[in-house]
């Protein structure tokens, strides 16, 4: 489904991502790991056109989506979490996650017409996702007023809840509670039943070894290795990016 | 006396509303901080100027000041789509620049710092029973600037309330988060700017023919100040603030005179007044009176 070759990504005379190839298989939890510095998130940056590639081509879907904006990245189905929290801050959870919807709301004159009403399935899916992330009660609360672990879960929803065929999420798991992190890897494998395809980045080892499908290690910008978890799991070469020698 | 008084004071309180309600929606909504704001004012201004001196109708020049002065917020999101804070408001504060100059060097057109007199003010024919209405009383320019702003502040109200306005705000909150769910938030940045600088020339248009003569004295940087403070003192994304600011600091520097300052005093200590005001709000109340939002 995404497959990347030969990408290329260097800041003056750091390669952040020197030669790399990989690919996704439709309907897999893939798990992009590595050390820190090894250009994840420069991966997923350059995936969903953030930054503009050196080199190298990216396709999703038999499309070439090498530099494309990142707005048309999104619309072609490539929905993405960041690493950070990126809610809008001053929007309430419920304004938070019907923006992900679809983008008529962009278009002035309808909405300054009154043609394009919230709905009652927009609203009904809104508040399923809550009761799945356990957060029905925030609907009307800022964003802004959440607690960090509150904010990635809200930001999940809404990256789940923005139309895709493939999900790319940044550390999912960073600074959550433990109750949290069982909440978020239910949805993951949730997900993944009713076939979504979803490429990861996670430093939680255990986590990314029991959900994932896939795993590729990433080292100073390329591939080092890949194969599935088991394999991983006792390949010398990750222990040595891992451990050092 | 003190009713005409008034009145003027009224329609001033009118056409700064209507300045301030649209740079709120750029700066308060839009997260857009525009300091070209005067220069659209300025723009919408000698077009209906210029446009009414030649003859035309006053509705026509109105609303071609209101056009005139959206594509120039069109132009001027072109290359500063890509900019935000500090150097958005670098980038329009050159803009103010190159549109004073303009009024100020285009001699033949404006006729520079001699200025055009005569601006006529706004009449009507009304086709049937044809009659010209004339507005000629500051009365009646006052019910014509209420009913201007009035619909101003509910075209603004409309929008900001729309799903348009929650995408809007979400471009000021986190312009990346927006565009990676897909939002071309070049579009809706430009959109904001168009619809703040049409009303900002609507303004300009209102001044002009209510004072009957412009030149490019009246359209310096300095003039942001003012309606800037009214948009942070009254709070960001607030437009009650706004309403309530506009009242304020229009009213409060007419104060200064009736102190018996001579009034070689009273334009300065009305800049004082303004920098007292905003900073006094700065450290007590950093979001203004209403605001609600928080500019990271």
């Amino acid at each position: 489904m995404l497959k990347v070759q030969n990408l290329k990504k260097y800041f003056g005379g750091v390669k952040a991502v020197n030669d790399c190839n990989f690919e996704v298989q439709e309907k897999t939890i893939t798990a992009l790991i590595g050390p820190n510095g090894s250009g994840k998130t420069t991966v997923f940056n350059l995936i969903s056109g953030i930054l503009k590639t050196d080199d190298g081509k990216i396709i999703f879907d038999n499309k070439d989506i090498t530099n494309l904006s990142p707005e048309t990245i999104s619309n072609i189905g490539i929905s993405r979490l960041f690493q950070q929290s990126r809610l809008f801050n001053n929007l309430t959870v419920k304004e938070n996650l019907l923006l992900a919807f679809d983008n008529e709301d962009t278009k002035f004159w309808k909405n300054f017409l009154g043609k394009n009403k919230i709905t009652k399935e927009k609203l009904e899916k809104v508040r399923e996702i809550l009761k799945e992330i356990e957060m029905d009660g925030f609907l009307n609360k800022l964003a802004r007023d959440l607690s960090y672990g509150q904010k990635r879960l809200i930001e999940l929803a809404r990256t789940i809840l923005n139309p895709h065929k493939l999900l790319i999420l940044d550390e999912p798991l960073a600074g959550v509670n433990p109750k949290l992190r069982k909440i978020i890897e239910k949805i993951l494998l949730r997900l993944k039943k009713s076939g979504e395809t979803i490429l990861l980045i996670e430093h939680d080892m255990d986590f990314s070894f029991r959900v994932s499908d896939k795993i590729i290690v990433m080292d100073e910008g390329r591939v080092i290795a890949e194969g599935e978890p088991k394999e991983i799991k006792n390949n010398p070469k990750v222990l040595e990016a891992y451990l050092g020698d | 006396m003190i009713s005409a008084y008034l009145i003027h004071l009224l329609i001033l309180i009118g056409i700064y509303f209507i300045l301030a309600i649209s740079l709120q929606l750029a700066v308060g909504f839009g997260g857009l901080l525009n300091l070209g704001h005067i220069a659209f004012y300025a723009i919408g201004a000698y077009i209906s100027a210029l446009l009414s001196l030649a003859g035309l109708p006053w509705w026509i020049c109105f609303l071609l000041a209101g056009i005139g002065a959206m594509l120039f917020g069109f132009l001027l999101s072109l290359p500063t789509n890509k900019l935000k804070g500090d150097y958005l408001a670098l980038a329009t504060m050159g803009f103010t620049f190159v549109v004073y100059s303009a009024a100020l060097n285009w001699t033949s057109l404006t006729r520079g710092p001699l200025g055009l007199p005569g601006i006529p003010k706004p009449s009507f024919h009304i086709p049937f029973i044809n009659y010209n209405l004339s507005l000629t009383s500051n009365l009646s320019f006052f019910m014509l600037v209420f009913f201007i702003s009035l619909l101003t502040y509910l075209f603004i109200i409309r929008i900001i309330k729309s799903s348009f306005g929650r995408v809007l705000e979400a471009t000021r909150d986190d312009e990346l988060a927006t565009r990676v769910l897909g939002k071309n938030t070049f579009k809706i940045k430009t959109y904001a700017l168009g619809i703040s600088a049409f009303f900002a020339g609507v303004a300009g248009s209102l001044y002009a023919h209510y004072i009957t003569f412009i030149d490019p004295s009246s359209f310096t940087l300095m003039q942001i100040i003012p309606v800037l403070s009214i948009v942070i003192i009254g709070g960001l994304a607030s437009i009650r603030g706004t309403f309530i600011a506009t009242i304020i600091l229009i009213l409060l520097p007419e104060l200064l005179r009736f102190i018996g300052f001579p009034s070689s005093i009273i334009g300065p200590a009305r800049q004082m007044l303004y920098a007292l005001i905003l900073l006094l709000i700065l450290i007590y109340k950093p979001k203004g009176f209403y605001g609600k939002v928080e500019l990271e």
